[in-house]
């Protein structure tokens, strides 16, 4: 039976993992601090905890004045106010003064389900993206979570990390790598080339050995860091199999759809398809329900991999 | 009046020099902003000269007072005080907004030495303040945090989310100077946007709030010098000044807010700031 946790969970003890060790981590957070799971660090470490009210542009300039000061703050709220809100703190007091602030995004893709559009984050990855100096890592789950906050810690450097609330399966295992900018392999094939993040990589996993017994091999990339992207495994990938599948569980505008279409185009042009949500906002729904809804799901992408291999033929 | 005779003197004739830098800075350029940078002179000399605890052989110092611009495109006044200081060379300044200088038209901390923060996009300097001064406060550190804003910049909303964090977290070493030279880029303040009982809208959020005459270079001292010593709060200096202080055909009006005068303009300044 899968095994189901929340990447917040990963998050939260990751994070009190690293400030037992590390006297410079602060936390701060815009009166999300239960849902985000940031109130376990506060027990642990009342000191280092600040809870700035929501207020997410000076919650960004705070940490701002903490990065300067030295310390490594990790500023929480939810997503999709974070990266909309406060982007233009991000851009000057972050990104171009060049201060060493993690931004995470809670309530990430999904995840706040039933509470609805205003609340769903699908295109916080494509504004971060676009922020010179910003890295952005998209973790599939919460044992790989774990590794990228710790990663996030020790890289020296404005990084957006997405944090997703409700429990997803846990297929990542504790011992596979994880470098921040390095793609992880996960399954060899030639015919197709299934590029994921965050948690659709579960997804993209059932498609993929849905696709085996149909005799087509997918070959599956997981790209948990959207920027800076692994640009040679992507280019291998796609020079290897002719045919790129992008999933993700976000806007195909400005994801990781568009980051792996601009590397092809430039570096290997292949044909390509891209699963996400589309041009629209959301609804209300349980997230199950949701990911149904936007069509995050194996039988997506196996039409997609299936309508490109057609395509593909008759070209 | 704190100040004896002599630095009276000194900082007078400093402030004028400066003056001198703010024209002759936007006139090499052909643009910047002279207006609100006159403004805020003998605020900003007598801050860097009497009252940071600064070292401008090492800019980063990590127990330095901290400064920043959240008006950012006041640059030319800015620029003006750090060369003074000595953080770069005062010949330098006749580099401003060149493509291949240190001197942005607004400032940037990775290029230009004593800067403590990109600025630009406004709103955002007390965040950032908040941000150093409890990192201070933290490590059990005496710095200090100064920042200045302007009368127009505090139409942004940032401005106020930050006044509340500021007296919440009891930072008592966080000076707010608010250049309140009643003018901004389109109109006057009240006719753009209104602020309102201004002042009382700073204590209301729990500041002390000390109000001056920003050009009154003992007032100011005193001011400083009072923020110091108010505990267990932040302090507000409300600074009156005119827009455009010091040259006649610049005073109080929003025309200079954005303008660099032209060659016979500058001459005329000059004289005037003899």
């Amino acid at each position: 039976m899968t095994t189901m946790a929340a990447p917040r969970e990963g998050y939260s003890q990751a994070l009190i993992q690293l400030g037992k060790q590390h006297e410079d981590l602060v936390v701060l957070d815009a009166d999300c601090a239960k849902s985000n799971m940031t109130n376990l660090f506060k027990q642990e470490f009342p000191d280092r905890f600040f809870n700035i009210g929501i207020s997410e542009c000076d919650l960004v300039g705070t940490a701002a004045g903490f990065a300067l000061a030295g310390k490594v703050p990790f500023a929480n709220a939810y997503a999709n106010f974070l990266t909309g809100r406060a982007f233009d703190q991000m851009r000057i007091s972050v990104c171009y003064a060049n201060n060493n602030v993690k931004v995470v995004g809670h309530n990430a893709g999904t995840s706040p389900a039933q509470e609805g559009a205003t609340h769903l984050p699908l295109e916080d990855i494509s504004l971060m993206r676009s922020l010179p100096r910003m890295t952005v890592v998209v973790p599939a789950d919460a044992v790989e979570m774990e590794k990228a906050v710790k990663a996030a810690y020790h890289f020296e450097g404005p990084l957006y990390l997405r944090v997703g609330k409700l429990p997803v399966p846990i297929v990542t295992q504790r011992d596979d790598p994880f470098q921040i900018g390095k793609a992880i392999h996960y399954r060899r094939g030639s015919d197709v080339s299934i590029i994921s993040t965050g948690i659709m990589l579960d997804e993209t996993f059932k498609a993929a050995e849905e696709l085996e017994k149909r005799g087509i091999h997918a070959d599956v990339l997981h790209v948990h860091t959207i920027k800076p992207i692994d640009v040679d495994a992507v280019v291998q990938s796609a020079t290897r199999t002719g045919r790129v599948v992008t999933v993700e569980e976000h806007s195909i505008i400005g994801g990781l759809g568009s980051a792996v279409a601009e590397v092809l185009a430039e570096h290997q042009p292949t044909p390509l398809r891209r699963v996400g949500t589309q041009d629209r906002f959301g609804v209300s729904g349980k997230m199950d329900e949701l990911l149904d809804f936007f069509e995050l799901r194996a039988a997506r992408i196996i039409k997609s991999v299936e309508g490109l291999m057609e395509t593909a033929e008759a070209l | 009046m704190s100040f004896t005779a002599e630095k009276l003197t000194r900082y007078t004739e400093l402030s004028k020099r400066i003056r001198r830098h703010i024209v002759r800075m936007t006139h090499h350029a052909g643009s910047g902003h002279p207006g609100g940078s006159l403004s805020a002179t003998e605020l900003l000399t007598v801050l860097f000269f009497e009252h940071m605890n600064v070292d401008p052989k090492n800019p980063d110092w990590a127990d330095r007072d901290c400064f920043f611009l959240s008006k950012g495109h006041c640059t030319p006044v800015y620029y003006s005080v750090l060369a003074e200081k000595g953080f770069f060379p005062v010949e330098e300044l006749m580099t401003f907004r060149d493509v291949d200088g240190r001197l942005h038209g607004h400032p940037c901390s990775e290029h230009c030495p004593g800067v403590d923060i990109s600025s630009g996009s406004l709103g955002q300097g007390l965040s950032v303040a908040n941000g150093v001064a409890l990192s201070a406060k933290l490590d059990g550190k005496s710095r200090r945090a100064y920042v200045m804003i302007g009368d127009g910049e505090a139409q942004e909303g940032q401005v106020w989310e930050a006044a509340m964090t500021t007296p919440h977290f009891g930072l008592d070493n966080v000076c707010a100077i608010l250049d309140w030279n009643k003018i901004q880029l389109d109109d006057y303040v009240e006719d753009v946007m209104g602020l309102g009982d201004f002042a009382g809208k700073w204590k209301s959020f729990g500041w002390h709030v000390v109000e001056i005459d920003g050009h009154d270079l003992s007032e100011v001292d005193d001011a400083f010098r009072e923020a110091k010593r108010t505990k267990g709060k932040p302090t507000a200096i409300l600074a009156h000044t005119v827009k455009g202080k010091g040259i006649s055909y610049m005073e109080n009006t929003h025309k200079w807010h954005g303008l660099a005068p032209d060659d016979d303009e500058l001459e005329m300044a000059l004289k005037e700031l003899v």
